[in-house]
């Protein structure tokens, strides 16, 4: 047993952005405070610690989970993705582009999770995962328009007190359009 | 320097500067600066409501791992407790660990510090604190003894009483708000080190130099040898300034002589950083038959601390909005066992212009008269009270051009005659107003060899996109590129400014940077061209000519619009639609501009359909600390939010700019609920509108029928 290895901790190995982390950590140590105090990721923000407001959205193997609900040491083995991992180098994402140009954030505390929540309702509605906010949800109806009342819905896990929720809706569907566009130019 | 003419970059939409950084994670904030052997600090809160603290058994807990202090009141060092700072003494809150005594629930009484958070917190929530409890009190009722009525919070003018007796049409009207937090994304947090004799403060805050200030007072240092820096704030709204956190952390940082800090849980922002007091409110109008108000009374009653007064001024709204034969406004406070209120967003206007918007609705439906038409009628030529004249006043080109893109001709005033399905549709109109106040502040701005310029002033970026309008102002006041222009804020260093605050901001710290531009201006000009290795700086207060400024009523104005869905089955209000529309000076970045009155709107949405902190009697503390039990709007509660403004120059003010960060809020609510009457034909006159009372209200209209 190493020294990291007592009854209190573990060495734990996390993917992040394509890079593997080994740390020692105490076996309290939620993913975000991994992410934020051992790996200096800062970006994964603390709104409430408690998955009530989705600043610290991370993705989890693709899907999109609140870090602070999740144990570093149950991410072992996961492919995570958090907000310093989607620009391409000095590119921007899409989603991140829109964010600055229609100007969907104030103090910029919530973005990194919206933005992160944001790139996976792009996909969960690819998909053809319905909504609440989805008339016709029969599995055949395939992905249901993106109208904003989706965006809405979709985006209500992440929230923001500078009340910059129009703008984000406006971001969320431009960067739709733009993907949907590129893909089409893709298979074209 | 450039004496090519360029144009503007002031009025034009620009993306903020930080913009980047925001969204790439790259933006660090107050918690998120990394240092080596950094200590953690975790708060312990007081359980009962009332009493004194009789043991803290602090020796099983300092065993703990990591465990590196303790600190209480029977060890922490002793601190001035007669501090007067630039905003006056700071809240009792901040002179933790001085005494025995619980003046209310959530009170710190004790900080523990260890190597990580996780032990931190351990040792915390392992401390045990017994005390001696003494009966509590939090209620805020109107007949509660100790209620009184604090200097300067009353204006008369005429005989209120003989006016409302001789009025055509009188309403009188009770209105109710309850608490609400500010709730900034960002819970507050400070790093603290001491560094070669200086403490270093890494901070969360609307005011660097203000906190620097208090710190050093409090602790009883030279004002030189404390350094505030707060980069970037996630949200503050009113609640970020010098609170218990911060003295905790410099008190351990000192003790143990290694960088602490301290990031308060979301439920310790509930209970110790400041809330915006709940509201009873009176209004009495009476009114000739063409609408002409003979009487205007406003009687407010809001709730304060046992530890410093605090008044929601609400009553104030008034006082500028409408003219009358009499007037009278009075706000009184009520002292409770509970922690201090403080300013929030728009303090006063935003449950004050809910009241007042609310029986201006009520007038007009009891005079058959269309509300906007009602406003018109009693627009004022100079300051009701003060008879001072108005800087600018474009409330009416407001309602104009809002009336137009709302399509208001075409309403039916009938209340509740639209209905799809099991909904009911209604639209209302507020009028709202903030004040445009300005405070002294220095800048400097330095030419720099390399033809850029560097600005320096204390303001603080908290979301509004200061530091991208500062750039732009700076830019224009020294005839450059704004990418020339290199803004730094938010360090105490930079000398003495106002706060991000009373939407006085921009307008204070632009005055400042463009003063500042302009001197240099001359400066280089009687120097010639050549730059030396250091620069050329010129530091500029702007004290003088804040003072120099005419006596005058200097407010903006808006007009709100709002369309409601009331589902009469469940109770739920949607809001499909809002549009403000204000007059609020010259507007510096309409993208950003727009961003923050948009977001008021929103806060105002979500006060009149979620927000209400409950406080339980028995335990003193609140019911539901968190984002669960304290709903604010979430974006599926928000729909299309239009915000825009008209022209609304002052050709005497040498700044033109009013501010925009609160008048969004203020009047959203009562245009709401006077949405609400229209398609239900029931009065909601408390806050907020919630699915019960408009069930009740359903309930009690079929009573009536039946």
């Amino acid at each position: 047993m190493s020294p990291a290895e007592t009854s209190t901790s573990s060495a734990v190995t996390l993917n992040i952005n394509g890079e593997k982390h080994t740390l020692p950590v105490d076996h309290r140590t939620t993913l975000l405070d991994a992410l934020r105090e051992r790996l200096d990721l800062t970006g994964t923000k603390k709104g409430c610690d408690q998955g009530q407001c989705g600043a610290c959205t991370v993705l989890v193997d693709g899907r999109r989970a609140v870090s602070c609900l999740q144990l570093a040491v149950a991410a072992e083995g996961r492919e995570i993705t958090t907000i310093e991992g989607v620009a391409q180098g000095d590119r921007l994402h899409p989603v991140q582009q829109a964010f600055v140009e229609l100007d969907g954030f104030q103090c910029g505390y919530c973005t990194p999770g919206q933005i992160c929540s944001a790139l996976a309702v792009l996909e969960e509605h690819a998909a053809g995962w319905p909504s609440a906010a989805t008339e016709d949800v029969r599995p055949e109806a395939g992905p249901p328009p993106l109208t904003p009342e989706e965006i809405r819905e979709r985006m209500s896990g992440n929230l923001c007190r500078c009340g910059a929720y129009v703008s984000i809706v406006q971001a969320v569907a431009r960067a739709a359009a733009q993907t949907t566009d590129g893909a089409k130019e893709q298979v074209a | 320097m450039t004496t090519t003419a360029k144009p503007d970059a002031v009025g034009v939409a620009r993306t903020r500067i930080e913009g980047r950084d925001k969204v790439t994670g790259a933006a660090r904030y107050a918690s998120e600066i990394p240092f080596t052997e950094l200590a953690h600090g975790w708060l312990v809160l007081s359980t009962i409501a009332r009493g004194r603290i009789r043991a803290i058994d602090d020796a099983a807990v300092r065993a703990l791992p990591g465990v590196l202090t303790v600190l209480h009141h029977g060890n922490a060092p002793r601190i001035k407790d007669d501090v007067i700072g630039a905003l006056g003494r700071p809240d009792p809150i901040v002179e933790v660990f001085q005494h025995d005594r619980v003046p209310h629930a959530g009170w710190p009484v004790a900080l523990v510090v260890a190597g990580t958070s996780e032990q931190a917190r351990e040792a915390a929530e392992a401390l045990v604190v017994t005390y001696d409890e003494e009966p509590h009190d939090v209620s805020f009722d109107a007949d509660k003894e100790g209620a009184y009525v604090p200097q300067d919070a009353e204006t008369v003018k005429g005989d209120v009483e003989a006016e409302l007796a001789a009025s055509t049409v009188v309403l009188d009207a009770a209105y109710t708000t309850p608490e609400q937090h500010h709730s900034a994304m960002e819970p507050h947090a400070v790093t603290v080190r001491w560094d070669g004799g200086r403490l270093e403060v890494f901070d969360s805050n609307q005011g660097s130099k203000w906190v620097a200030d208090d710190l050093a007072n409090l602790f009883s240092l030279d004002l030189s040898a404390v350094r505030v820096r707060s980069e970037h704030v996630g949200g503050a709204f009113g609640s970020k300034g010098l609170r218990s956190h911060h003295v905790a952390a410099v008190m351990a940082a000192t003790e143990l002589q290694r960088p602490v800090r301290i990031a308060l849980t979301r439920r310790q922002v509930f209970a110790i950083t400041g809330y915006r007091s709940p509201t009873a409110q009176r209004v009495r109008l009476g009114a000739d038959a063409d609408g002409r108000l003979r009487a205007f009374a406003h009687e407010n009653r809001s709730m304060t601390s046992t530890l410093r007064e605090f008044v929601e001024g609400s009553a104030g709204f008034g006082r500028t909005m409408y003219d009358s034969v009499a007037h009278h406004s009075v706000d009184r406070v009520v002292p409770a066992d509970v922690g201090t209120p403080t300013w929030m967003r728009a303090p006063g206007e935003a449950p004050g212009s809910f009241a007042v918007e609310s029986a201006m609705d009520e007038l007009a439906e009891k005079l058959g008269m269309d509300p906007i038409a009602l406003r018109v009628r009693n627009e004022p030529t100079a300051g009701p009270i003060s008879g001072l004249p108005f800087s600018s006043r474009n409330l009416l080109a407001c309602f104009e051009e809002g009336a137009r893109r709302f399509g208001w001709a075409d309403r039916d005033p009938r209340p509740r005659v639209r209905r799809e399905g099991n909904r009911l549709i209604g639209t209302g109109v507020a009028a709202c107003t903030f004040p445009s106040g300005a405070a002294p502040s220095t800048a400097s701005v330095t030419a720099e060899p390399d033809g850029t310029f560097t600005v320096r002033i204390t303001a603080a970026d908290v979301g509004t996109g200061a530091r991208t309008a500062l750039t732009v102002l700076a830019a224009d006041a020294l005839d450059t590129a704004p990418e020339r222009v290199h803004v730094r804020i938010a360090d105490s260093d930079f000398g003495a400014a106002w706060v991000a605050g009373g939407s006085m901001g921009t307008r204070s710290w632009g005055w400042a940077v463009m003063a500042a531009a302009r001197d240099l201006r001359e400066q280089l000009t009687l120097r010639g061209t050549e730059i030396p290795a250091a620069g050329v700086t010129v530091t500029t207060n702007t004290a003088e000519l804040i003072a120099q400024l005419a006596q005058k009523e200097r407010y903006a104005f808006g007009a709100q619009f709002a369309e409601v869905a009331v589902d009469v089955t469940t109770g739920e209000v949607r809001v499909t639609r809002l549009l403000g529309v204000f007059a609020a000076g010259r507007i510096v970045n309409p993208l950003t501009a727009r961003s923050q009155l948009v977001g008021g709107m929103t806060w105002g949405l979500s006060m009149a359909l979620h927000e209400e902190a409950v406080r339980d009697e028995t335990f003193g503390s609140h019911v539901g600390a968190d984002f669960a039990g304290y709903h604010f709007a979430a974006n599926a509660d928000v729909p299309v939010i239009e915000a825009d403004w008209v022209p609304d120059e002052d050709p005497d003010d040498p700044v033109g700019i009013k501010g925009v960060g609160e008048i969004g809020i203020v009047g959203t609510a009562a245009a709401i609920a006077n949405a609400v009457w229209h398609a239900t034909g029931s009065r909601q006159r408390h806050l907020p509108i919630r699915p019960d009372r408009v069930l009740l209200a359903e309930a009690d209209r079929a009573g009536h029928d039946a």
